[in-house]
């Protein structure tokens, strides 16, 4: 585990499929520079496989709580006019946006 | 085309079928926040910041979709986990107002469990797990291909949708389709959802694979996806079990991938979705705490369960006599049940309240365009009408007539009979003075009868009671007659 | 007048009104502006109306809330109703926010006027300011200098002393770094004490909203406020709120305070000056009473890297819905809408934020969540026992807030770890979820920086108290003030 965790870290992340990933185009001199920063910080996050973790718990919620619910109660909407108050293109009641391709 | 993939059939593959099916549950309100859960309102009339995702807002489990889920669960006999949590699935899409979908990944509200359908066999289910729904695109020109733009309406984007899978252990279309009319019926006796597979508060994927007869190994599957009604899901399914086929037979490899059905072409295609877009990214959703509900709570849940309806069918049989068909039938609607076993209890006459629930009663109501929840007749206006053809009061061509008056206004039958004259005339003098009147009219039909054509007995007794405008006693008739002609 | 409490007081006395001292506040902040640029906007009408409506309700002789007519800075991360809020970033230049902050309705419900919302790191990924897509704001110690970050205006405005209050986030050290830096008091509270609703997310189980003030007694009434469970919030917690105010004490006596043997480790090495005068602060709180108990935080080297993994996964994720569908910034040059998403968020993000989006959504993409992600939560989970043992020792930890005195503009913008070192001492107890404020500690070449105060969850009260006693004695922000002073003092 700690060996096959070291050499995924000195893979080059792929830069150009995340940005694909999280939608955000890129310049190449972007892609670049985040590369070269992110193999520095790398090096901090490398240190991490030094620790021998397999029978500690990952804390995902740092003051546990469970069952936090709400009562199935109606709040009042904001109205469609509230909602579209932002929107960068609308047509009538609809938000508008550049068609979808597959 | 696809005659052409039809012929290319060979007999020697057995489809192996998994359903993926969503269900939106009939909350008062969304799943994460307080706007309401309705179809059909304006659009973006029902959202609010939360549900359009808008900055600095945050989810709030709603304690009657989990209620809901579990209800499922327990009627279906899964197991319910003793902790549960809530992931993001992360992916853009516009209808989406988050750009991630909080749904179960790896702690799903329950796993295993089965739906029996009427044939005996079970269903195996793998999870059923609690997700939000997302709005919905409208795309300018009706299409999404070619569409120039496309128009987004978030009223449904964050109602609460119970996520059902089966195991792969359907293996036929048509049981696909005996599935869904059981889950269907399921859930309608729970009251968890509306189950409109037109309004989208049921939808169905399908996972179909192909493999040699006799094998238990599984073969490449293609996910199926748009089907409309149980229809398209029986006609989907045999389009892409048959392609399968024919790919193979042409030496060709199945390729793993999702296939949209085309309802107007009867067909599916490759959505060539990028591979890309199923790196999801989940992980724990910090914005919510995890489930962890009380085996108390659960007992309750369990303990106010209704009649599911094979149990109802099978009580039906048992209790009123009738065949496995018409209590299948009878029992899968719970509407349709409660009003059966009101005229049932009102008129004493089980039989009979079937068939006019099984025939009579959806003819009128489809003529009407009403339902049996919407029309004004009531139970004891069905169980007086029974009576009234019993008792011979009206014969059985008027009490039709009767019933779709009662369906279409909700008037008792009492008033449509003095309305419409339709009482039935048992008197046997008017009877016999009918029955001269058409025998003089008709001298053939004497002489045929006594040439031992029975039909021509018929024949007159038709006459009579054409004259009559049907309100004749029909049995009274037929004696008249005989005994007139021997 | 410098504090809160001082501003209230003189206005349930009648000796001034809400609508003179709000008019000052808008007149310092508008007249520093120039200089310190701490605002991205004020809200001069709003502030006037809420200051007439304090002073109707003297004048009617009603119960006055604990921060009647006290203005207050809130960072632009908080929506509030009717108004923009950024976030710092572009990509929210013009959203205006349909709904308030939990925080800021109670805020408001307390008398608070809210005279303007302050300048940040671009969604609070920062420890400069200099990450805001508007302007960075500057040091009022130094205006050559940085504020700290990310919720540098908040701090430069209250530390100038425009306003007593100022509202800030932290998820990594973004109330406590600034607060050393512009010599104020910043408090983080415990994870859950304060609901988020309405405050724009970076790291979901990081983020918390606290007070940033000019004494300990305004942190103390302002969490008092703030406190408490919401229930549009579904983790924040319904453990009751302390009298906080009540718990502020004057000695020390039988405390015991922790110092951190591997952060004294770090700090001797990398900045002795910084170091000789942190051994000072915790010689004083010996004086008043206190024990010194040495215990350790083995695992806290890790926080860093941990914090790294945890912080951009849960951003990247957060940040998705920002795509130009539904308000917001949009770039659209044809193509269709995934072609404008990738374009919209290309131009309404700084390099900051993508490059924490682009290294959380790797650290959570197929084939790395459990090495990256998973082994960071695992971590987690170490840093918080190495808390939970050294509180066995000790009731609170006192500890460095930075590990330099404030630097100048620029100075680390082109090299990014440098900047995430700046959160070396604050990020421990961000992971581990519990309580830590800034107090004024001293000067280093004429700089002010603070010291921390960490205790377990939920003892916000035990923190304040002792800081207070601290305060007291030291008095380290009351000896001097700022180059850039602009309030009637
Ligand atoms: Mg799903
Ligand atoms: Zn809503």
């Amino acid at each position: 585990m700690r060996g096959q965790y070291m050499r995924m870290a000195e893979v080059p992340i792929d830069i150009d499929h995340v940005a694909k990933l999280a939608r955000i185009e890129l310049t190449e001199e972007e892609a670049a520079r985040f590369s070269s920063q992110f193999s520095r910080l790398f090096e901090f996050i490398d240190e991490l496989a030094q620790l021998d973790v397999s029978a500690i718990p990952a804390t995902a919620q740092v003051i546990p709580r469970i069952n936090v619910l709400r009562a199935d109660e109606v709040r009042p909407s904001i109205g469609t006019d509230a909602a579209l108050e932002n929107a960068p293109d609308r047509e009538g009641p609809y938000f508008k946006t550049p068609r979808i391709l597959e | 085309m696809s005659t052409k993939v039809a012929n290319a059939a060979a007999t020697d593959y057995e489809p192996v079928i998994g359903l993926e099916v969503h269900v939106e549950l009939k909350t008062n309100s969304k799943m994460f926040c307080g706007c309401r859960n309705e179809f059909g309102a304006e659009p973006n009339s029902l959202v609010c910041p939360i549900c359009l995702g808008f900055p600095g807002t945050l989810p709030v489990i709603n304690r009657k979709a989990v209620e809901y889920l579990c209800k499922t669960g327990l009627a279906l006999g899964c197991s319910i986990a003793a902790h549960s949590k809530f992931d993001r699935k992360n992916y853009f899409y516009p209808d989406m107002p988050k750009n991630y979908q909080i749904s179960q990944y790896d702690m799903p509200l329950t796993t295993g469990g089965s739906v029996t359908l009427p044939s005996g066999k079970r269903v195996r289910l793998n999870r059923i797990h609690l997700e939000e729904d997302t709005g919905k695109n409208v795309h300018a020109g009706g299409r999404m291909a070619g569409a120039e733009y496309t128009l987004i309406d978030y009223n449904r984007a964050g109602v609460p949708l119970m996520e059902i899978v089966t195991e792969p252990d359907l293996s036929s279309p048509d049981e696909a389709e005996a599935y869904l009319v059981q889950l269907k019926a399921v859930l309608s006796a729970l009251g968890v959802s509306d189950v409109k597979m037109h309004e989208g508060s049921l939808r169905c994927d399908a996972n179909v694979s192909i493999r040699p007869a006799g094998s238990s190994a599984l073969g490449t599957k293609a996910e199926v996806k748009n089907m409309n009604s149980f229809r398209s899901v029986v006609s989907a399914l045999e389009y892409e079990i048959a392609r399968q086929k024919a790919s193979l037979a042409a030496g060709e490899r199945i390729v793993q991938e999702t296939r949209n059905w085309d309802e107007a072409r009867k067909l599916t295609y490759s959505t060539r979705s990028k591979e890309q877009a199923h790196d999801y990214r989940y992980f724990p959703d910090p914005d919510l705490v995890p489930l962890s509900l009380e085996p108390a709570t659960l007992e309750r849940w369990r303990a106010e369960l209704p009649e599911l309806p094979l149990a109802k069918r099978g009580r039906f049989m048992e209790s009123y006599g009738l065949s496995d068909y018409d209590a299948t039938i009878l029992s899968a609607d719970i509407p349709t049940a409660v009003f059966f076993e009101a005229v049932v209890a009102a008129s004493g006459e089980p039989k009979a309240a079937a068939n006019w629930m099984l025939n009579d009663v959806p003819r009128a109501l489809e003529k009407h365009g009403l339902t049996i929840e919407s029309t004004r007749m009531k139970p004891g206006q069905l169980a007086e009408l029974i009576k009234l053809v019993k008792s011979g009061t009206i014969s059985g061509k008027a009490a039709k007539e009767i019933c779709e008056a009662m369906v279409a206004d909700g008037e008792d039958p009492q008033a449509v009979i003095a309305q419409r004259g339709l009482a039935q005339v048992s008197d046997e003098a008017a009877i016999a003075k009918l029955v001269d009147e058409a025998l003089a009219a008709n001298p053939d039909s004497i002489a045929s009868y006594k040439a031992g054509k029975t039909k021509a007995l018929e024949f007159v007794v038709g006459q009579v009671m054409k004259a009559s405008r049907g309100k004749a006693n029909v049995e009274i008739v037929r004696a008249a007659l005989i005994k007139r002609l021997e | 007048m410098r504090t809160g409490h001082e501003i209230r007081e003189a206005i349930a006395r009648k000796q001034t009104s809400a609508l003179e001292v709000v008019e000052q506040a808008l007149e310092s902040a508008g007249r520093l502006e120039t200089e310190l640029h701490a605002y991205i906007r004020l809200l001069p009408e709003r502030a006037r109306i809420k200051a007439r409506e304090i002073d109707a309700a003297v004048t009617r002789g009603d119960k006055l809330g604990p921060l009647a007519g006290v203005p207050i800075a809130v960072k632009d991360i908080f929506t509030v109703a009717g108004e923009i809020a950024t976030a710092g970033s572009k990509i929210l230049e013009n959203f205006r926010s349909p709904y308030s902050a939990t925080v800021v309705e109670k805020l408001e419900r307390a008398g608070a006027v809210i005279i303007g919302k302050t300048n940040m790191d671009e969604f609070a990924m920062g420890s400069s300011c200099e990450n805001s897509a508007f302007f960075p704001t500057r040091n009022p110690w130094d205006v050559t200098r940085v504020p700290g970050g990310s919720s540098g205006g908040s701090a430069a405005t209250v530390g100038a002393g425009t306003v007593p209050i100022g509202l800030g986030t932290d998820t990594g050290g973004s109330i406590r770094e600034p607060a050393s830096f512009c010599n104020i008091v910043g408090v983080k509270p415990t994870y859950g004490r304060v609901s988020r609703f309405g405050m724009i997310a970076f790291a979901s189980s990081l983020d918390q909203a606290g007070p940033m003030t000019a004494d300990v007694r305004d942190a103390a009434q302002t969490l008092e406020v703030i406190a408490g469970f919401d229930e549009f919030d579904s983790t924040s917690v319904d453990v009751p709120v302390s009298d906080y105010t009540a718990a502020l004490r004057d000695d020390l006596s039988g405390v015991r305070v922790g110092i951190v043997a591997e952060f004294e480790a770090e700090i001797g090495a990398s900045d002795p000056a910084l170091a000789a005068l942190y051994k000072a602060a915790y010689a004083d709180l010996e004086r008043l009473g206190a024990t010194l108990v040495e215990v350790h935080l083995p695992h806290a080297r890790y926080g860093l890297a941990t914090y790294y993994l945890i912080a951009p996964a849960e951003c990247s994720s957060n940040l998705a819905r920002y795509d130009g569908a539904r308000y917001g910034r949009r770039v659209q040059n044809g193509g269709d809408v995934f072609e404008m998403f990738e374009r919209t968020r290309a131009a309404g993000f700084g390099d900051e934020v993508k490059r924490r989006i682009i290294l959380g959504t790797y650290a959570l993409s197929a084939g790395y969540y459990d090495a990256y992600y998973v082994r960071a939560q695992k971590i987690r989970t170490l840093i918080k026992r190495d808390f939970d043992t050294s509180f066995a020792a000790c009731d609170v930890i006192a500890c460095p807030a930075v590990s330099c005195a404030p630097f100048e503009l620029g100075q680390k913008m082109q090299d990014p770890v440098s900047m995430y070192l700046m959160d070396y001492f604050t990020i421990p107890m961000s992971l581990a979820g519990i309580p830590a404020l800034s107090v004024p500690a001293g000067y280093v070449t004429g700089l002010p920086v603070g010291l921390q105060i960490v205790a377990p969850a939920f003892e916000e009260a035990r923190m304040l108290g002792i800081a207070h006693a601290y305060e007291a004695a030291t008095g380290h922000a009351r000896r001097r003030e700022p180059p850039l002073a602009g309030a009637a003092r």
